[in-house]
C-alpha cells in the first residue's frame, strides 16, 4: 500500500487517485476533489476579504468570477477553438487549411439530406411541442382532475431519450399484415383493415415519425411552464376583460397570449436548442439510416466511425453557429423582462 | 457438462473478484505476489516460454475488447494458466462501444496495454497513430508456426504488429435439416444447384420464401449485405481479383464487382426469393441481423439464411444446433468442385505498451496452449481460433467443429472479410451505407459509383 501511494505522478496527484477504478479508490478521488474545491474556495474568500472600498469591490468581483472563467476557458473555449481549427484542416482534421469540409457539407447529397432533416426537426418540434403544450394547458386549466391530467402529459419528460426511443421503436414495429403484430400502430392499422406500414424505412415519413417522439417528450415541458404562466395572469386583468365582453378565442388572443409571451419565448427557444442537438432518438431508432440522419448524429459518425474528424468538426461548428442566434435572442428577451 | 461450465464460470468470477479486490486494497502487491507464486507450480501449461521475459510476478496487463458479458467469462477463464505461471494479473475490460472508444482512448493517452481489434483496417488506423508496438520476436515465432496465413493481416507497411486471436467462418447457409428432409431438398454442392434449389423452394412453397435476410445492426447497419457481396465476389471473380478489389487495385465499380453485386441481387432483390417471414425486399434493411434467420424455425417462414458461424448464438434457448438438430449450416457452395473459397473474420491482438509482461501475454495468446485452453474453457461456442496447430478435438460445440473443418481444409482458400480490410471510411462507412441504400431501392451502378467515389484519395 505504502509503495503504491508513494509513487506520485508528475502532476503531484498520487498515482492511484488518477487511475481510480475500485470503489474505494473512487471514493478517495471524490473526497480529494471535494477537498481541492474547498481549498480553492477558501483561498478565493480569503483573498477577497483583503480588498476593501469601491475599487476593492471590483477586485472582489473579478476574484469570484476567476475560477468560473478559468474553467470555462479550459473546458469550453479551448476545445471550441480547437474544433474550429480542426474543421478547417481537411477531412481528417490534420491536413492543410482549406474550406473543403464546409464545401462538402453543402454539396454532398447525403450531407444535404442531413441538413434538410435538421431543418425539418428545428421547424416542426418547437412549434408542435409548444402548440400542443399550450393547447393542453388551456384546456385543462381549472378543469376537474387537473393535477392528474398534467401528470399524464408530463410523465414522458421523466423518461430518458433513449428509453422513449426504445418504447416508440416498439410502437412502430413492422410485421407483415397477415402475421401477428408487435407494434401498436400497425395493430391499429390492421384493426381498420389497412396494410401495415414500415414506418421507419420510407423517407421522408420516417423523419416525421422520429419527430413525433421528440414532440411527445417535449410537450409536457411546454405544458408545465405555460400552465404556470397562465396561472400567473392576475385575476383583475381577466375580470376586466370579462367585463368588456371578451371571452373564448378573443380572450386567448388579446389577454392570455400577450401575458405569457415571455414564457412562450423561453419554451420555444429551449426546445429549439434541444432539438438542434437531437442525437439520442435518431441513433437509437434508425442510427441515421434510411435518410434520417441529423447534424449531431452525422457529427458523431464522421468523427468516431468514418475517421473524418475534420468533417465532423465542421458539422459541430455548424451546430454551434445555428444555436448562437437562438441563444442571443433568448438573452435579449430575458434582459427586456428584467 | 452443465456442471463443469458452472464451475468454470465460478472460477472466472473468482478471478474477477480477485483482481478487483487486489485493486481495492491499493495493490498490497507483496501478499498477492506470494500466493500467485505458490500457484505457479500448479499451472496446467508449460511455463518455460514465459521465463525469458524476466520477473513478472505482481505485474498487471490491461485488456480492452468488444467482447462483453456473457461471452467474456470464458475468455477470462482461458488466461488462468498464464496467470498461474507468471503471477501476472490480466485486467479485462469489455465495451460495446469499443470501436468508437478505442481511438478516443489512444489519442487521449489512455490506451489499454492490449486491445483485441476486430478489423485489420482498424489496426492500420491505430498503427498510423504511432502508438502500436510491434509484436515481440517470441510472438512472431508463434505466428509463423501456428497461423502463417493470418500473418499478412496483422502486418502494416511490412512490420508485423498483431497476431490473430479468434476466428470465424462467414461462408455458411443456415437451414433446417428437418424441413429439408420433409421436402426432399438436397444440400446444394455448386452455385447453380443453389440457384435451382432457390427457384424450386419458391415454386413449391407459395406461402414461404427460400431466403430470409436482415442487415439492421444499429449504426453498423449494412454489414451483413457486404458479407454477401464478398462471398459472391470470391465465387464469381476468384480470390486474386478479390485481393485487388480489397486493395483498390481495381476500382470499386469495376465490371467484375458489378457482376458479383448483380448475382447477389438475383437473390436479395428478387421479391419471389426474399424476405421470408418479414415481408418484401425492403424489410431486409429494417430487420435486425439477430432476428433475420429466425423464420427458418417457423413454418411459412424461410428455408435458408446466409450468415457467419457466430449466428449460432442467436438461436432461441433450447434450439438444437446440429446436423440432426433443429438448425444446421451448410457451406455456401462455390461455382464448382474445383474451388473452395472460405470467407472469414477474426480479432487481432494489438499492444500499446512496451513492457515485458505485455509481450509475455501476447506470446501466450499466440500459443497452442492458449488456443487449447480457449477450447477447453469454451462457454456456448465461438471458440475457434486462428491457430491451426490447436487440438481440434477439444472443441465441443458442433458449429465450432464445422468452422474449424472449413478453416483447416487443405483445399480451402481463406480470405478475410474485405470490408474489414478496406479503409474505415469505406469498410465500416460507405460500403455499409451503400448496401443499405441498395436494398432500399438504389440501383447497382449508383451504389458502386457512390462507394468508389468515397474511397479516400491519398
Amino acid at each position: 500500500m505504502a509503495a503504491s501511494l508513494l509513487s506520485i505522478a508528475p502532476s503531484g496527484i498520487p498515482e492511484p487517485l488518477l487511475r481510480a477504478q475500485s470503489t474505494t479508490g473512487k471514493f478517495l478521488l471524490m473526497f480529494f476533489a471535494v477537498a481541492v474545491f474547498a481549498i480553492v474556495f477558501g483561498l478565493v474568500l480569503l483573498l477577497a476579504s483583503r480588498f476593501k472600498g469601491r475599487n476593492g469591490e471590483k477586485a472582489q468581483g473579478a476574484l469570484f468570477a476567476a475560477p468560473a472563467v478559468l474553467l470555462l476557458a479550459v473546458g469550453l473555449m479551448y476545445p471550441a477553438i480547437l474544433t474550429v481549427i480542426q474543421s478547417l484542416r481537411g477531412k481528417k482534421g490534420d491536413g492543410s487549411f482549406s474550406l473543403s469540409n464546409y464545401a462538402a457539407m453543402f454539396t454532398q447529397p447525403e450531407l444535404l439530406i442531413v441538413l434538410r432533416n435538421t431543418a425539418l426537426w428545428v421547424i416542426l418540434v418547437p412549434f408542435l411541442a409548444t402548440g400542443i403544450g399550450l393547447l393542453y394547458a388551456i384546456l385543462i386549466d381549472r378543469a376537474r382532475g387537473e393535477a392528474f391530467a398534467k401528470a399524464l402529459i408530463f410523465l414522458p419528460m421523466a423518461i430518458s431519450m433513449v428509453g422513449a426511443s426504445i418504447i416508440w421503436k416498439f410502437v412502430y414495429q413492422y410485421k407483415q399484415t397477415e402475421r401477428p403484430q408487435i407494434g401498436l400502430l400497425n395493430q391499429i392499422l390492421k384493426w381498420f383493415g389497412l396494410e401495415t406500414q414500415n414506418f421507419l424505412l420510407d423517407a421522408p415519413l420516417n423523419t416525421l415519425m422520429l419527430i413525433v417522439v421528440m414532440v411527445w417528450i417535449q410537450a409536457g415541458f411546454a405544458m408545465t411552464i405555460l400552465s404556470a404562466a397562465i396561472k400567473a395572469i392576475p385575476d383583475d386583468i381577466i375580470e376586466a376583460a370579462h367585463l368588456d365582453g371578451v371571452y373564448g378565442v378573443k380572450m386567448f388572443r388579446f389577454i392570455t397570449l400577450p401575458s405569457i409571451r415571455a414564457a412562450l419565448v423561453v419554451v420555444l427557444t429551449t426546445i429549439g436548442i434541444g432539438t438542434l442537438k437531437v442525437f439520442d432518438i435518431v441513433r437509437t431508432m434508425t442510427a441515421g439510416q434510411f435518410k434520417t440522419s441529423v447534424v449531431a448524429n452525422e457529427f458523431y459518425n464522421q468523427s468516431f466511425r468514418y475517421d473524418a474528424a475534420g468533417l465532423g468538426a465542421a458539422l459541430a461548428v455548424l451546430l454551434f453557429v445555428l444555436v448562437i442566434p437562438i441563444v442571443a435572442y433568448n438573452i435579449v428577451q430575458m434582459r427586456k423582462e428584467a | 457438462m452443465a456442471h463443469t461450465s458452472h464451475r468454470r464460470t465460478a472460477m472466472a468470477f473468482a478471478s474477477i473478484v480477485a483482481v478487483s479486490l487486489s485493486v481495492a486494497g491499493c495493490g498490497s502487491s507483496d501478499d498477492g505476489g506470494d500466493t500467485t507464486a505458490d500457484a505457479g507450480a500448479k499451472s496446467t501449461i508449460d511455463c518455460a516460454p514465459y521465463k525469458t521475459f524476466g520477473e513478472l510476478k505482481g505485474k498487471e496487463v490491461s485488456v480492452y475488447t468488444s467482447i462483453t458479458a456473457p461471452e467474456d467469462a470464458p475468455h477470462i477463464a482461458s488466461y488462468k494458466p498464464f496467470e498461474d505461471c507468471t503471477g501476472i494479473k490480466i485486467k479485462y475490460e469489455g465495451s460495446k462501444e469499443f470501436e468508437a472508444q478505442l481511438p478516443v482512448r489512444v489519442k487521449g493517452g489512455n490506451a489499454p496495454d492490449i486491445a483485441y481489434l476486430p478489423q485489420p483496417g482498424l489496426l492500420k488506423t491505430m498503427v498510423e497513430t504511432g502508438k502500436v508496438i510491434p509484436a515481440p520476436p517470441e510472438t512472431v515465432a508463434n505466428v509463423d508456426k501456428n497461423m502463417p496465413d493470418w500473418k499478412n493481416y496483422g502486418t502494416v507497411d511490412g512490420k508485423f504488429y498483431a497476431a490473430a486471436l479468434g476466428a470465424n467462418v462467414k461462408s455458411f447457409v443456415w437451414y433446417s435439416p428437418s424441413a429439408f428432409k420433409d421436402k426432399g431438398y438436397e444440400i446444394p454442392k455448386t452455385w447453380d444447384e443453389l440457384m435451382t434449389l432457390t427457384e424450386k423452394i419458391a415454386t413449391d412453397n407459395p406461402d414461404a420464401k427460400p431466403w430470409c435476410a436482415g442487415i439492421e445492426s444499429g449504426d453498423a447497419t449494412g454489414w451483413p449485405a457486404t458479407d454477401w457481396v464478398e462471398d459472391v465476389m470470391l465465387r464469381t471473380a476468384g480470390a486474386d481479383v478479390y485481393d485487388k478489389w480489397t486493395n483498390h487495385e481495381i476500382p470499386f465499380n469495376d465490371p467484375q464487382v458489378a457482376t458479383a453485386l448483380a448475382e447477389v441481387g438475383k437473390i436479395l432483390k428478387n421479391p419471389k426469393y426474399v424476405n421470408g417471414g418479414f415481408g418484401d425486399v425492403k424489410t431486409i434493411a429494417s430487420t435486425s441481423f439477430q432476428d433475420a434467420g429466425q423464420p427458418i424455425l417457423d413454418d411459412g417462414g424461410c428455408y435458408m439464411h446466409r450468415q457467419a458461424s457466430f449466428y449460432a448464438a442467436n438461436w432461441p434457448e433450447g434450439t438444437k444446433v446440429a446436423e440432426d438438430g433443429d438448425v444446421w449450416a451448410f457451406y455456401l457452395p462455390a461455382k464448382d468442385d474445383s474451388t473452395h473459397p472460405v470467407l472469414g473474420g477474426g480479432e487481432f491482438v494489438a499492444a500499446f505498451a512496451d513492457r515485458p509482461e505485455v509481450k509475455a501475454f501476447q506470446t501466450y495468446l499466440s500459443s497452442v496452449e492458449w488456443a487449447n485452453e480457449r477450447a477447453k474453457t469454451c462457454g456456448s461456442g465461438g471458440c475457434v481460433t486462428a491457430n491451426k496447430n490447436a487440438d481440434a478435438s477439444l472443441l465441443k460445440n458442433p458449429v465450432d467443429k464445422l468452422s474449424a473443418e472449413q478453416l483447416t481444409d487443405k483445399s480451402a482458400t481463406f480470405r478475410f472479410d474485405a470490408s474489414d480490410l478496406m479503409p474505415g471510411a469505406v469498410g465500416s462507412g460507405t460500403f455499409w451505407k451503400g448496401m443499405t441504400n441498395w436494398i432500399t431501392g438504389q440501383d447497382d451502378k449508383a451504389t458502386l459509383d457512390y462507394i468508389e467515389n468515397s474511397w479516400p484519395k491519398s
